[in-house]
């Protein structure tokens, strides 16, 4: 933490390229979470019997696109 | 529904009337300053040296925490209260002779040469005081020892009711945990680490798992003993993902580092190129556990601030039902993702350490 608070106050103020970075971020965490969303749909339909378990690692998968996504995010923080 | 409200509420209450403290970091008594969010949610997110419950009037009602320093005159202990809520190196603390100031959450030896000014800068504008070893109790660590203690009171307690139960059929409390250890076990252990092994292992992924949900969810509780960001803290993450890497490398069979070094069945050009990328892999797992937790959890706290925020933001009080139904939104979706994340820890944690003592058949 005392990283991100010293590059906090030493680096230039480039908020404007953060919130572009943000922005890249969530656009490639949201195609990310479309294709799963999309095949784990798919895999239901042809197969509604594994639903549970389907659903169980879509959204596991979903939380690690997300996490990349937030580390473009943690990295767009530090500035 | 009821207490999930009345706790958005109370973090409203909490942020409206922070948020004149907050707005003035450099210590300037104006009140008519405009409302920073990035210093709100930064003094939120970071480590504190005194539990800041809410505040009444401009005047701040905080829980103080001990500050246990090791100076050139050994150990120093006080009550955090002593600074007087200030964080701008204003007021001056003496113990025995020696003089201490609290700048940026910072402790600092006061610098009595400058007159009424403690804290002296360098040319960059950094502080150029010397600073005692700070081992203090901070809100974070009074968090996690708060989470231990509840955990402690929870496994007790469960093993307390196998005890009375018939046939060891789960009972009371057990109803609750029998079921997450079990998902744990079958789930994650087995699959990842293997029948052989995995007994050795899960006490270690049970106490990752329930540790890191813990303080994931009082994190999410938004009212005074609870609310520190703790697993958003990349130190503590830091540890754990140490811990992972630990075990990981000292039960790793010959088969890992034959892996990682020189990896079979592949042609030589192909196992030079291999090793070094391997190797900077056995850093890279741990590294990326501890920024994805550490990155999941501070950016739920700041997603929830910043919609709380929106009002101050604009000014206008008929923001406030979208703000509110927002931050309901993103808790609710957080009480998914703190248990996720939990999870994932545990899951990839196994994950390494089944790779590392995994026994291959050439």
């Amino acid at each position: 933490m005392s990283l991100i608070i010293f590059l906090q106050e030493t680096a230039v103020n480039y908020g404007a390229f953060a919130a572009i970075g943000a922005g890249l971020a969530a656009i490639g965490a949201g195609i990310g979470i479309g294709q799963i969303g999309g095949s784990a749909m798919d895999a239901m339909a042809r197969q509604p019997e594994m639903q549970g378990k389907l659903q169980g690692s879509a959204i596991v998968l979903i939380a690690f696109v997300e996490a990349v996504a937030l580390f473009a995010v943690v990295v767009s923080l530090i500035k | 529904m009821l207490l999930r409200f009345s706790g958005i509420f109370t973090l409203i209450f909490f942020t409206l009337f922070s948020a004149n403290i907050f707005a003035n970091p450099a210590g300037n008594s104006d009140d008519n300053k405009e409302f920073d969010v990035n210093e709100m949610i930064m003094h939120h997110i970071k480590d504190a040296h005194e539990f800041h419950i809410m505040d009444i009037d401009g005047h701040a009602v905080s829980f103080p925490l001990p500050i246990i320093l090791w100076t050139d005159n050994g150990l120093v202990t006080f009550l955090s209260s002593k600074f007087n809520h200030d964080d701008s190196g204003k007021v001056v603390v003496d113990i025995n002779g020696q003089f201490f100031v609290k700048y940026h959450e910072k402790i600092f030896y006061a610098d009595n040469a400058n007159g009424d000014k403690y804290i002296s800068y360098d040319e960059t504008g950094n502080v150029a005081n010397k600073k005692p070893l700070d081992l203090s109790i901070t809100k974070m660590v009074f968090s996690m020892f708060l989470s231990m203690l509840l955990l402690v009171l929870i496994f007790v307690a469960t093993a307390k009711t196998y005890s009375k139960s018939r046939k060891g059929e789960p009972t009371g409390l057990g109803k609750f945990t029998e079921p997450l250890i079990l998902f744990i076990k079958d789930e994650v252990a087995l699959p990842m680490i293997g029948e052989k092994h995995y007994q050795r292992y899960m006490p270690f992924l049970l106490t990752l798992f329930f540790f890191i949900w813990i303080n994931n969810v009082m994190g999410l509780i938004p009212f005074f003993p609870f609310s520190a960001n703790l697993s958003g803290n990349i130190a503590f993450t830091f540890v754990l993902a140490a811990i992972t890497f630990i075990i990981t490398t000292v039960v790793a069979n010959k088969d890992y580092w034959k892996h990682i070094f020189w990896m079979p069945g592949i042609p030589v050009p192909m196992k030079l190129f291999l090793a070094p990328i391997e190797f900077l892999g056995i850093f890279i797992k741990p590294i990326s556990l501890m920024i994805r937790l550490f990155a999941n959890i501070s950016a739920g706290h700041i997603i929830i601030l910043s919609l709380i925020s929106l009002i101050f933001i604009f000014k206008s009080i008929w923001l406030a039902p979208a703000s509110l139904f927002f931050s309901v939104f993103i808790s609710l979706i957080e009480v998914l993702v703190v248990a996720i994340q939990a999870y994932i820890f545990t899951m990839l944690s196994a994950l390494y350490i089944g790779s590392a003592i995994e026994e291959h058949e050439h």
